[in-house]
């Protein structure tokens, strides 16, 4: 299905990242935002809350980020596509209900735009480190979907597929920009709406009185349907049947969590994007997301010019973990680098996955700003040697 | 043993009826889930039956109407009607309850839940729904204390009373939950104890039919664990109590309203006034503000396309 026209700015623009997240967001088809001001994400709201009431859209800011998240919970229920924006602290506000989601498999969109943490950290500066937490933040088992752009374009195109993802596989999706993309201004270039294709809500057709809100241990997900349709829905947070209705054993627990986490385990290849480049006979691959992407392509150059071989993977989907891929590059090369803004979260995921077939360099940065090129050269030199 | 069973069945011969007689609410119970958890003499199933009531006087299409629950035994209420109905997480039913009401204006919002719930992990989400008059109603089960987790003190155990985390009493001042929900804002304040069925269901009648957000606290026993540890005795003996004890002064100043243990509780139609709600006020001020430019919010139909099912 393609984008209503009626929320896509076509055009070319010169706009931050936090600004294309939220233009994205209104092309895919979000009309409800509840959030709280945090920087370095507030932009995002501040923009929606002057679109929205242009494009028939509901802006709420809520009392806290608590509310935000289940707001949106509830929003979808009632038949919208519905986000909140969020950074670090206000993530962890948002883990409980990030669990709910989960839990009731309700499509939402959470941007974090991440800043240096723990706890008020850096609140105008950079980091990458929450992204174990958007993988293990709430209690109890659950797979995700996370993404992470490396520029404003990416911050509009990632923010639809966040969407599609969302609905595609009755997921929450973790947007995982960081401050330095979200405040960053370069162009964007939003097409128009027929060429923006949009994955609508998959609708339950069938009568009233049979409609079953999951289906477990089945290819298929069940599709949605909307309160005030007459089907009388039950969900609950409480480990529940296929009818919604809470069952307290462990044989349902089994259904109902294996199902939460197979439903994308088992999908990984389907839902992964991950872009690579000079892969082909390399000694090195540097693997990064976000803002550390970008600046990983000036470590590879000079790499180059000292004539080593140094591919790159750029995990634009960060979870799932392309697992599959990661344990083929192992063995095929001498080593994996991995720069990120924090002390050592994603790599640890492709260390399990080389699994000892080739060495895995971490190059850590506590946050705050981008990693100096020399640093990650350095990784890649001693890979290479 | 089979031909004892079948002799057990029907000792006397006497024919299946053809038809069984059905509850007269039954069309609102999930009848399948029953029975429900609570225990004999809890006031949660009085309140729901109240509010079933209140559901068929007020005409209400029961399709539009949404009910969402916290945590907890008032949690579990939810679970029991055939409406579309929300078991959510501790203290964020009314959030949860907000992306409802304003994601769909078509629907009749209704959270059930107990003080814990709504007054303490929830206490930051009840003003602000209040301060904004979101079109909700909220039915507050006060039975004094954390009934699922065993018998725990809260915000609102009167002072003295003993709970199992207050082993020798309570001591912190407890919130006065009528003037609580109206110096909030809410436009329909009414409170009654679970004996008042018939006025409960009236005052629920008058708080679904009228737009914004009404607060209905209803004072409820706890037999197994409030009652049992403060020797207030049976679930009849707490009966009598909320007869001798309960006041009507409908209109009092609910700074009037607070409730020591065992004394006497005031109930009644305290508040009923008239103010725009959320969604309508933001209606008219967005439009007379954006005049041409303005798009209203309709809710699921908010946009041509992305929601409508692929043809």
């Amino acid at each position: 299905m393609k984008a209503d026209s009626i929320g896509v700015a076509t055009g070319a623009h010169y706009l931050d990242g936090d600004h294309a997240c939220s233009e994205g967001s209104i092309a895919a088809g979000c009309r409800f935002l509840a959030g709280y001001p945090i920087t370095p994400s507030t932009e995002v709201a501040e923009r929606i809350a002057v679109r929205f009431p242009k494009v028939g859209g509901m802006f709420i800011q809520m009392e806290d980020e608590l509310a935000s998240m289940a707001a949106i919970i509830g929003a979808t229920w009632s038949g919208v596509k519905a986000m909140t924006v969020t950074s670090g602290p206000g993530f962890s506000l948002m883990m409980e209900n990030l669990g709910l989601a989960a839990m009731l498999e309700t499509p939402c969109v959470i941007v974090n735009v991440q800043r240096g943490g723990p706890s008020t950290g850096l609140p105008t500066l950079t980091g990458q480190g929450d992204m174990m937490q958007a993988r293990w933040g709430s209690h109890g088992d659950y797979e995700i979907i996370a993404i992470s752009p490396n520029s404003p374009q990416e911050c509009f195109d990632l923010s639809i597929i966040a969407f599609n993802l969302a609905e595609k596989w009755r997921v929450p999706v973790l947007f995982m920009m960081d401050e330095c993309v979200g405040h960053m201004t370069e162009k964007v270039i939003i097409p128009p709406a027929e060429e923006i294709e949009i994955t609508p809500r998959n609708y339950y057709k069938g009568e009233n009185g049979s409609y079953m809100p999951f289906k477990f241990n089945q290819a298929d997900l069940a599709p949605m349907i909307k309160a005030g349709d007459g089907h009388f829905l039950h969900i609950t947070g409480l480990t529940h049947d296929e009818r919604g209705y809470p069952i307290i054993n462990a044989a349902a627990q089994e259904k109902n969590v294996t199902h939460l986490v197979n439903k994308i385990r088992n999908n990984v290849e389907e839902i992964q994007i991950i872009e690579e480049e000079q892969i082909e006979g390399a000694e090195v691959v540097v693997i990064s997301y976000g803002i550390t992407s970008r600046v990983a392509l000036k470590a590879v150059d000079y790499a180059r010019e000292k004539g080593i071989k140094v591919g790159t993977l750029r995990l634009v989907t960060v979870w799932p973990f392309p697992e599959k891929r990661i344990r083929e590059l192992a063995k095929d090369v001498k080593a994996l680098v991995v720069p990120e803004i924090n002390l050592g979260q994603v790599v640890l995921e492709v260390e399990r996955c080389a699994g000892g077939a080739c060495k895995t360099i971490l190059v850590p940065h506590a946050g705050g700003w981008v990693h100096d090129p020399k640093d990650i050269l350095t990784a890649i030199e001693e890979g290479a040697s | 043993m089979s031909d004892i069973t079948s002799e057990m069945t029907s000792p006397l011969n006497i024919p299946e009826p053809e038809e069984t007689l059905k509850h007269p609410m039954e069309q609102y119970l999930r009848t399948e889930r029953l029975p429900h958890i609570w225990c004999a003499s809890c006031g949660i199933g009085t309140v729901l039956t109240a509010y079933i009531t209140a559901l068929q006087k007020s005409k209400l299409d029961p399709k539009k109407v949404a009910v969402v629950s916290g945590i907890g035994c008032s949690g579990r209420a939810a679970g029991y009607l055939r409406l579309d109905s929300f078991h959510s997480t501790h203290g964020r039913a009314i959030p949860f309850a907000t992306g409802l009401a304003v994601g769909n204006p078509e629907l009749k919002v209704t959270v059930i839940s107990g003080d814990g719930d709504l007054i303490a992990i929830g206490g930051n989400h009840i003003i602000h729904a209040a301060r904004r008059n979101i079109n909700m109603t909220i039915i507050c089960i006060n039975n004094f204390n954390y009934a699922m987790t065993g018998g725990q003190a809260g915000p609102t155990t009167p002072e003295s009373a003993n709970a199992s985390t207050a082993p020798y009493g309570a001591y912190e001042y407890p919130f006065n939950l009528p003037f609580l929900a109206e110096s909030s804002g809410a436009i329909f304040v009414a409170r009654w104890t679970a004996l008042h069925i018939r006025r409960m269901a009236k005052s629920m009648t008058k708080a679904l039919l009228k737009p914004g957000f009404s607060f209905i606290e209803v004072i409820a026993p706890c037999s197994t664990l409030y009652a049992r540890r403060n020797r207030l005795g049976s679930g009849l003996d707490l009966m009598k109590y909320y007869h001798d004890s309960a006041i009507i002064k409908h209109g009092i100043d609910t700074r009037e309203v607070d409730i020591d243990f065992q004394d006497r509780i005031v109930v009644g139609e305290f508040v009923n006034k008239d103010k725009t709600h959320f969604l309508e006020k933001r209606d008219q001020f967005l439009s007379k503000k954006l005049g041409d430019k303005y798009v209203p919010y309709k809710g699921p139909n908010s946009t041509t396309s992305t929601m409508k099912e692929e043809e």
